[in-house]
């Protein structure tokens, strides 16, 4: 599809129909590397889920009394979330404080929230045991005011709502329904204040999820912090993600993209690398803080403080230099190997919270590591999730410009 | 501005806590006293009568008694079994020592658990309830590693001591206790049971090491010890700390009001100036 598609409007039911079931057939080479590996992985892991609800969630994983929390929470859900801060970030940066130098690149950010929230955390419905009562704490069969996990599951709702509210004038778009747009579109700010307002607290309540996990952490990790660390590393996770997601779609949908664009992509990475920069600087400083406070000097010469060390220093102190030299030097290999490095140091980071550092007391084997199935099942969730996204980019101005309509409002 | 956000805190913290903290909760927001056990390790003969009383009472598969091979090894409670007995060879010999869920005064459980699912009634039992979505945050919130899950089941439920609630209302002691040959168990206030622990430390001091366990850990819990030889020696955590589990997340719960009003005032403050920067900006571009 051409950057400027004729105008069309779906009017009634009888367009609707036909307009979706078009937009439904694929587009595009079929038989991609990408196709041909993620659609096995996503018909196994739809198997593997329907036998987890029928045989119990010991049936696929490797979850046990004394590691209750596996791969599921600790990458799907913990990790999952952070990288989808990008979009609360984002929206701060194009919406709050108008610079207007990131617009470009504001939908598929929050599209890539959205989604992540969607599927990340959505697929903490194949973890939890009784997931017929995910709606229990919303509906009111018992209200756990003072349980974390209460308030992270309200803003988990309330942020998919405000993310697609922030979303949906790019639907109007595509559905060429220019008044529902309008209406839409006038709703942006205050979803905008609010999900960034949701976005603080539940990026920090995920890690004040922990606090009472208390003497199960190892020491280098726990720390009556942790909420706060969890959301100054959301702001450079999502950023992150965002350098290495905006690379892939750059070669990928190539086609989608203006000149325009395409010149200022560089800029935009460059800004995002500064920000990035900030945000670990400020993370490894209180990071820093925490630890001389915390006196553990003891355990690092512990195996447990070199993998410490690994984590603040190989994975946050060198790519926070890295984004910074890369940004003086308009350097964008650097800043790409940074969002990696970084990208994989927040992986790191949160399963050591929720599943490596978690009862480090419990050596192997007895420790928790996760079995293929749900390494396949958490694969196939990633991959559903890139297929939802390049649909939608295909066909909704996300990428591209929006229709001239739109644009003159 | 000042006061009306001390208010605000406040009445977050009543809202978001359920009571005030003491140092050793032995009372509940009922104002009724919570009941508990008392276990004397030093009595404990190993006979497993209560194991074998806790099965049955709750429709559990009865373990065999009489089989001494399983203090070999050391046991937890499981979806099977809500208390087993262990063997220590400590510095005194060989002491038994009885582990169930220790119905914390404050539980880290019960705050844990989003749909109340967990809760501790009037009379100090933590029980669980089916409302439960088996999120599992109340086993990674249990300083005691207590709850535990049906892995294996497609509608799974938590499984855990419940200080037999249901014979507490019928005026009935639990069955453990009731069960117990040696008088190991002794079933109280809790109140009266740090009484009566205090005086045997008191009447026989080179009997017994001059420690109640449980009457500070995490807050104090409803189910006490005592014992002959340094607890650690008997499978103890002795490094839980004295502060209720909950404590530890009410630092971020009162946070939450403040940041949910304080942080919208300032994004559309902020948003405000650069809308006026930018409405200038164009202004001067049209001259």
């Amino acid at each position: 599809m051409s950057a400027g598609a004729a105008p069309h409007e779906v009017k009634s039911l009888r367009d609707f129909v036909p307009f979706i079931l078009n937009e439904l057939k694929p587009r595009g080479k079929i038989f991609t590397p990408f196709n041909i590996i993620s659609v096995p992985v996503m018909l196994l892991g739809a198997v593997l889920i329907a036998y987890r609800m029928i045989m119990g969630l010991g049936s696929v994983t490797n979850l046990s009394q004394d590691f209750p929390w596996g791969m599921w929470i600790g990458f799907d859900v913990m990790t999952g979330v952070a990288f989808a801060g990008g979009a609360y970030v984002l929206t701060f940066v194009v919406y709050i404080l108008r610079v207007e130098k990131y617009h470009p690149i504001i939908r598929a950010t929050v599209l890539n929230g959205f989604l992540a929230y969607v599927f990340y955390a959505g697929a903490l419905v194949i973890d939890l045991g009784r997931p017929w009562h995910i709606f229990n704490p919303v509906i009111g069969n018992k209200f756990g005011l003072s349980s974390v996990l209460f308030l992270v599951a309200w803003h988990f709702l309330l942020y998919m709502t405000a993310e697609f509210i922030e979303i949906s004038p790019a639907f109007a778009e595509w559905l060429g329904w220019k008044r529902v747009r309008k209406i839409l579109s006038s709703l942006t700010l205050g979803a905008v204040v609010f999900g960034i307002t949701l976005s603080t607290l539940h990026q920090s309540g995920l890690g004040a999820l922990f606090m009472m996990a208390k003497g199960k952490i190892h020491p280098l990790w726990y720390t009556q912090f942790i909420p706060i660390l969890f959301f100054v590393s959301s702001i450079f996770a999502g950023l992150s993600l965002v350098i290495f997601e905006g690379t892939i779609s750059h070669k990928v949908f190539r086609d989608q993209l203006d000149d325009e664009h395409r010149t200022s992509h560089n800029d935009i990475l460059i800004g995002l690398a500064k920000g990035c920069a900030g945000a670990m600087f400020a993370y490894f400083f209180l990071k820093i803080l925490i630890f001389m406070h915390g006196r553990h000097w003891e355990y690092l010469h512990t195996a447990w403080g070199l993998w410490y060390l690994v984590e603040i220093i190989g994975l946050v102190l060198i790519p926070c230099y890295l984004f910074l030299r890369g940004a003086m030097y308009k350097n964008l290999t650097a800043i790409r190997i940074a969002a990696i490095m970084t990208i994989v140091g927040i992986i790191i980071n949160r399963l050591n919270y929720s599943v490596i550092a978690f009862k480090w007391y419990i050596p192997l084997p007895a420790h928790y590591v996760p079995h293929w199935m749900e390494i396949v099942t958490t694969l196939a969730i990633v991959f559903a999730e890139i297929w939802v996204f390049r649909w939608i980019v295909n066909r909704m101005p996300i990428l591209r410009k929006p229709p001239a309509w739109a644009a003159e409002e | 501005m000042k006061s009306l956000g001390a208010g605000m805190l406040g009445a977050a913290g009543t809202a978001l806590t359920a009571g005030k903290s003491k140092a050793a909760e032995i009372v509940g927001d009922s104002g009724k006293e919570f009941k508990g056990v008392l276990v004397d390790t030093t009595r404990c003969i190993g006979c497993q009568s209560c194991e074998e009383a806790c099965a049955v009472a709750h429709d559990l598969p009865v373990p065999d008694i009489g089989d001494e091979s399983v203090f070999e090894q050391q046991r937890d409670t499981s979806t099977t079994q809500l208390t087993v007995v262990n063997r220590y060879e400590a510095e005194k010999g060989e002491i038994f020592v009885k582990k169930q869920c220790m119905h914390c005064g404050q539980p880290g459980c019960v705050a844990a658990c989003l749909v109340k699912a967990m809760q501790k009634r009037v009379d100090g039992p933590v029980t669980w309830d089916t409302n439960c979505m088996g999120c599992r945050y109340c086993m990674v919130s249990c300083p005691f590693d207590i709850p535990k899950f049906e892995y294996n089941s497609w509608n799974p439920k938590i499984v855990k001591c419940d200080l037999c609630w249901e014979r507490l209302q019928e005026g009935e002691i639990p069955a453990c206790v009731e069960a117990c040959p040696t008088e190991t168990l002794l079933f109280g206030t809790r109140r009266d049971l740090v009484e009566e622990a205090r005086r045997r430390i008191y009447r026989e001091p080179e009997k017994y090491v001059n420690y109640i366990y449980g009457e500070n850990e995490v807050g104090g819990t409803s189910w006490i010890y005592l014992s002959a030889v340094p607890f650690e020696q008997i499978g103890f955590k002795t490094d839980l700390g004295t502060v209720a589990y909950p404590e530890y997340s009410t630092g971020f719960l009162y946070s939450v009001p403040i940041v949910l009003i304080l942080w919208p005032a300032f994004l559309m403050g902020l948003s405000y100036l650069t809308r006026r920067e930018e409405e200038k900006e164009k202004k001067e571009n049209k001259r």
